[in-house]
């Protein structure tokens, strides 16, 4: 058993980190925020000349590091409020073509992604499931092909992709299909979140697909699920840089602000909140390693049972998403006034911790997950 | 990063644990998991087993008889024992004053105290808290006052864990009233047997007996049984706090508590089905596991750093928040999950052996005093508010 990053990790963390401290501090973040859907495409081309954009693919696609580079990764998109489609691309969908796609999608797809020419984005979710993972959309067996009907809710960074990973029935499989989002019979809604990031909602009608845009063969509900827990996972060390640095951004406002004639950092009210964030971003920190330990690597035999893994992966996501929200609220409310201003990157911390905790299903959500698991061991 | 345990590791806990399967006493443990009465031979007869196993000093270094284990041997040892329903190893011997001794003590005082606090022969309470010092513990007020190659110790102690079976206390006593509060306190050994100590019990809130009073009436402290320098113990005193660190989020014990717990659940009817199905009672049960899985890969996270030798920060406050927070929740849970049955109050069925009416007391009756009980863990060991302060002051150095 053993915790600790090694100092090759620890070095990539801290490229990542001076990156974003050089090129993407907040100012330039808020330039960013006020282009159509947030993101640079400078940046990004500068995401994948760093390699940034190869961390956690296979090494036969030129990827670099695993799980826990990719998690330490996060905790400095977290840190920075990156806006660009990291978590869909890096995250959660190419690890899952490296997991579920034949050589040949591989091959095509993946060195694309690391190159910075490709945006992905998963379209799984349906609204009528909310967080549920059931999946109505249903590509039909004509001939050689499919055609693909349905709808997506909420698919985030299906604003920005090139091309959409759109899970659907298929007969009596799940499969997952490679959607261009510019194919006739796609209609995409692109709107920006509450984050300043974008999403989408993505409307298929009669969409004519060729066999070989089915992602892989085969069914694809343990791939899809695997792909979730990793994007979980990511979310989650996405979330504790954001409320390590929400934390800072308190501890330092409570320093410098004075009322009463002294700091309102010397109030012990505020001092024992404070103790409180840390205490929950600390033990965060702990769940986001549990998390990022029990994912799968793409293309690995799973290893351990799926039931347990799925409690642990549930078990870190409520925390999470409860300490983001605990953090995030405490951040607002210790900054008084300034904590509603657009000004400071506290309220943009907040918005985005809350955004993560909504996002493949939230603390209560995976409450449930939890509790159903609880029921069957001792029931 | 890797979450499992090596190999080399399993083998420790496979071993360990066949060793409790085979020694811990049916009747010691059912005690234990039960929460009934124990007995000061329950607790030496397990201290003696584990002592001639040459493990009673689990966290001890080699040198002074521990096993030498490292520090995630140490946690799966206590995981163990807690498991299996051992009784715990008095802490003010073995992790309280032994580390003070080891690192501030004579010679002599090593020689003569450690051995026996490894066999069991000495049993250890602690003199800290007095009536007017609590959470300002450096506002102590009992004197001890040199007379040839004695102190003369007066004044009262408080809030003294089973005093009524130690043989020996360590005990913070004024030396000088010049100076910070901190600077004129002196850290001493006291024989329990000296002319002069009184122990009384205190009276507690679930009606058992587990803490005391000591009274000190010109007791008389040869200056050999002074740890270190005079005035210095306040230094000893804080280091004999921050040892305690992973020990202190009762780990074992909240992990244990929840497997309870859902057996309970299973067990309990709740309208003719088990309470378990009922969702708004089971969500509350996995509320409490989550926090709780998040304080285990915590306590790993610390463990793991110590064995790099990195310092893991002003983590042990957030572990003693936590830890205590959750133990509270689950005795609460437990004794939610009674329903009416939570109400009578049967105390003979503490101990262990009873059988009679109501029905059912011999398993329930602890339940409910135990919660209240519990409301003790975000008090003591620096309550939770003094926790707080710590985490503060360090984040904010103000």
């Amino acid at each position: 058993m053993q915790f600790e990053i090694d100092d090759e990790q620890l070095a990539l963390q801290e490229s990542v980190r001076r990156f974003l401290t050089e090129r993407y501090d907040f100012e330039t973040r808020r330039g960013c925020l006020a282009k159509p859907a947030g993101t640079s495409d400078e940046i990004w081309q500068a995401f994948a000349e760093q390699g940034f954009l190869s961390i956690g693919l296979p090494e036969a696609q030129g990827g670099i590091g695993g799980a826990t580079e990719l998690m330490l990764t996060m905790e400095e998109i977290g840190r920075a409020l990156v806006l660009e489609p990291y978590l869909s691309t890096v995250a959660l969908c190419a690890p899952l073509i490296a997991d579920h796609g034949t050589e040949a999608q591989q091959a095509d797809l993946l060195p694309r992604v690391a190159a910075g020419g490709l945006k992905l984005a998963l379209a799984h979710g349906e609204a009528d499931a909310r967080y549920a993972s059931t999946v109505r959309a249903e590509a039909r067996r004509a001939g050689d092909s499919y055609v693909l009907s349905g709808a997506k809710a909420t698919v985030p960074d299906g604003a920005v992709a090139d091309l959409l990973l759109v899970s659907a029935k298929a007969g009596k499989l799940l499969a997952v299909f490679l959607v261009d989002p510019n194919d006739p019979g796609v209609r995409v809604v692109r709107y920006r979140t509450h984050d300043g990031r974008s999403a989408a909602d993505v409307f298929f009608t009669d969409v004519k697909l060729r066999a070989s845009q089915m992602l892989g063969s085969g069914d694809a509900t343990a791939a899809l699920e695997r792909a979730v827990q990793r994007g979980i996972a990511a979310l989650c060390a996405e979330a504790v840089g954001a409320m390590e640095a929400a934390n800072a951004a308190t501890i330092e406002y409570t320093k410098s602000r004075k009322q009463f004639g002294q700091p309102i950092g010397r109030f012990q009210a505020l001092q024992h909140r404070m103790a409180d964030m840390f205490v929950q971003a600390t033990q965060a920190r702990s769940m986001s390693i549990l998390a990022t330990g029990r994912c799968v690597a793409p293309g690995t035999l799973e290893a351990g049972d799926a039931a347990s893994r799925r409690r642990d992966v549930s078990a870190a996501k409520c925390y999470v998403g409860k300490a983001a929200r605990f953090v995030g609220q405490q951040a607002i409310q210790l900054h008084g006034g300034m904590g509603m201003a657009d000004e400071l990157a506290v309220s943009h911390y907040f918005k985005r911790l809350t955004m993560i905790d909504m996002t493949l299903g939230d603390a209560a959500h995976h409450l449930a997950v939890v509790s159903d698991a609880v029921l069957r061991e001792v029931g | 990063m890797d979450l499992e345990y090596s190999a080399a590791e399993k083998l420790f806990r496979d071993d360990v644990r066949a060793f409790i399967g085979e020694k811990l006493p049916k009747d010691v443990a059912a005690k234990v998991l039960g929460h009934k009465r124990l007995s000061r031979e329950d607790y030496l007869g397990w201290h003696r087993v584990l002592h001639s196993r040459g493990w009673s000093g689990s966290t001890w270094p080699r040198e002074f008889g521990g096993p030498g284990w490292t520090a995630v041997q140490q946690h799966i040892f206590d995981e163990e024992c807690t498991a299996a329903g051992a009784p715990p190893l008095i802490a003010f011997g073995m992790r309280m004053v032994a580390p003070v001794i080891m690192k501030y003590g004579s010679a002599a005082q090593q020689q003569f105290y450690l051995p026996r606090i490894l066999s069991g022969e000495h049993w250890w309470c602690q003199g800290y808290s007095e009536p007017g010092a609590g959470s300002d513990l450096a506002s102590l007020k009992t004197t001890a006052v040199r007379r040839g190659d004695s102190y003369v110790v007066n004044g009262q102690k408080t809030w003294n864990t089973l005093g009524h079976f130690a043989d020996w206390m360590f005990c913070l006593a004024r030396t000088s009233t010049e100076g910070r509060a901190q600077e004129g306190i002196s850290f001493l050994l006291i024989d329990m047997k000296t002319k002069g100590i009184s122990v009384r019990p205190i009276a507690l809130i679930d009606g058992e007996y587990e803490v005391n009073e000591v009274w000190l009436d010109d007791v008389e402290v040869p200056l050999t049984q002074r740890v270190g320098d005079e005035n210095k113990g306040w230094t000893y005193a804080k280091y004999l706090l921050t040892h305690e660190r992973v020990n202190i989020a009762r780990l074992g014990e909240s992990k244990r508590e929840l497997r309870s717990l859902k057996a309970i659940a299973a067990r309990v009817p709740n309208d003719g089905r088990p309470l378990i199905e009922d969702v708004r009672f089971r969500d509350a049960i996995a509320a409490v596991e989550i926090e709780l899985r998040a304080l285990e890969y915590t306590v790993l996270r610390v463990l793991s750093a110590e064995a790099a030798g990195r310092d893991p920060g002003p983590i042990s406050s957030a572990l003693k928040i936590s830890g205590s927070e959750i133990q509270q929740t689950l005795a609460e849970l437990k004794m939610r999950a009674l329903g009416p049955r939570a109400l009578p109050h049967v105390p003979e069925a503490l101990d262990a052996g009873w059988q009679g009416e109501p029905d059912g007391a011999e398993w329930w009756a602890a339940l409910a005093g135990r919660y209240f009980n519990m409301r003790k863990t975000s008090i003591y060991s620096g309550s939770n508010e003094i926790q707080r302060n710590i985490i503060s002051h360090r984040l904010l150095g103000l």
